[in-house]
């Protein structure tokens, strides 16, 4: 069988299905936005955004943009039904103070032992942009992360130490990939679920960091989504 | 005499910034933005000034303005990435060393600014341990988590951008127009705000979401 890597859009999908109902969570900027499209019918959750938006609903349409409602990527949004606004001081003591059942990031490195590298590839004469990642990473009840297994040019993102600068220790919990579901747990990574037509060798060979698989690892699988252009 | 505290015009309301303030500018992701006051300040022309702003090099404010006018030594700021490849104004000074930066987690970056307005000189937060923007920070474990010691910050002038105001200098915002508003007004110096528009008649209480008695100017701004 060949291996068909989940895509962007895919992964988000695995990742939304773990969400439960009456959660209240934050999704980060790029893949992880796209697990509110996602969601199991049945679960009715609110979304925060760090802006103060608590209940962020869709992307506005068109004819009904306004400039003042926007998520924490600038994207002009919609509220949903419910939603409540409050400001900054306020969303971060809502992240700080534990209110958060579980955010959702990007990464470009996890390591065995939950450190997670999420904020600064060191890109030369680009600034520095934190925002509210450290707090969300540090705070949430639980940090899940969504990314490819591997960089563009194949090197592992699951490491025994991270080597980009941090955003916080010991804070992952759960990394969702293209490859597998692999939980982080006081002994390292362990593979949860892992896709048709890759073998525990193959999972290894793509992970910079060990490996255990669970005795009821099961396949990774998701409906197909085809990207937009 | 009856307080009133609109203000002739938006450069009236920054006449007086003088050269070395620490200036805070609201906004966040396009809502917020206080740019009619933002360009006043530039044309003011204070110099040697701290910019805490959550980004430098945002694309819808006007901040980059006062940085492109060499107005700015310092930014405090949580975002310093601009969105192009070509590096932004902000971008260019700070790899050539002609502007200091202070890069900031936002929660810490807010929370610092609202002990200001708020008479606490410093906190510990978990946030931001083991990483490289606290290096150097007092750290003290408090339930078995490692927190660092975060300083308040405080300011001259605050610019913030709201949706209407009444002459007592009562507030109320558009949806996340709020962000940084209130906890910049309330630690710094000397509060101006822009708003859409002026009551003519005092805000309803429950409408009022930052109380006049932490701004100081306001003026009428349409967009």
């Amino acid at each position: 069988m060949t291996m068909q890597p989940l895509n962007r859009l895919q992964t988000a999908w695995r990742a939304a299905q773990d969400i439960s109902d009456g959660m209240l969570v934050n999704l980060g900027l790029g893949m992880p936005v796209h697990v509110a499209d996602y969601l199991c019918p049945e679960v009715d959750v609110f979304i925060q955004s760090e802006n103060g938006i608590i209940g962020a609903g869709p992307l506005a349409p068109m004819d009904r943009i306004d400039t003042d409602l926007v998520d924490a990527g600038s994207r002009r949004i919609t509220l949903r039904p419910g939603a409540s606004i409050v400001d900054s001081s306020w969303s971060f003591a809502m992240i700080r103070g534990g209110h958060i059942d579980v955010t959702i990031l990007g990464a470009f490195e996890v390591a065995a032992n939950g450190d997670l590298a999420n904020w600064d590839m060191r890109l030369p004469n680009k600034g520095p942009l934190v925002g509210g990642a450290m707090d969300l990473a540090a705070c949430a009840r639980s940090v899940w992360v969504i990314m490819e297994h591997v960089t563009r040019k194949g090197a592992p993102r699951l490491l025994e130490a991270c080597t980009l600068p941090l955003t916080a220790v010991r804070c992952v919990t759960r990394v969702y990939t293209d490859l597998a579901v692999v939980d982080v747990t006081s002994a390292g990574f362990v593979v949860r679920e892992m896709l048709d037509g890759i073998s525990e060798a193959g999972l290894r060979e793509r992970t910079g960091a060990r490996l255990t698989f669970a005795v009821s690892c099961k396949p990774l699988r998701a409906p197909p989504i085809e990207l937009p252009d | 005499m009856p307080i009133d505290k609109r203000s002739g015009s938006p450069a009236e309301a920054v006449a007086d910034v003088p050269d070395g303030a620490t200036v805070f500018i609201s906004g966040f992701g396009g809502a917020g933005f206080p740019n009619v006051l933002i360009r006043a300040l530039r044309d003011h022309g204070p110099r040697n000034l701290t910019l805490v702003v959550n980004s430098a090099t945002h694309r819808y404010s006007y901040t980059h303005e006062l940085i492109e006018a060499g107005l700015v030594r310092k930014v405090i700021c949580t975002a310093a990435r601009g969105q192009s490849k070509e590096p932004s104004p902000f971008e260019r000074l700070w790899v050539d060393g002609k502007i200091e930066l202070e890069c900031v987690p936002q929660g810490t970056f807010v929370e610092r600014i609202r002990a200001g307005g708020a008479g606490i000189p410093a906190f510990y937060t978990p946030v931001g341990f083991g990483t490289e923007l606290t290096r150097g920070k007092e750290v003290r474990s408090f339930d078995g988590r490692e927190c660092v010691l975060e300083q308040a910050i405080k300011g001259d002038l605050a610019l913030v951008r709201a949706d209407e105001a009444d002459r007592y200098g009562n507030l109320a915002f558009r949806y996340a127009q709020m962000n940084f508003g209130p906890v910049m007004a309330t630690a710094a110096g000397l509060a101006v705000a822009e708003v859409r528009a002026v009551l003519d008649e005092p805000m309803p209480h429950s409408r009022v979401q930052l109380p006049g008695v932490y701004v100081d100017r306001i003026v009428e701004a349409a967009a």
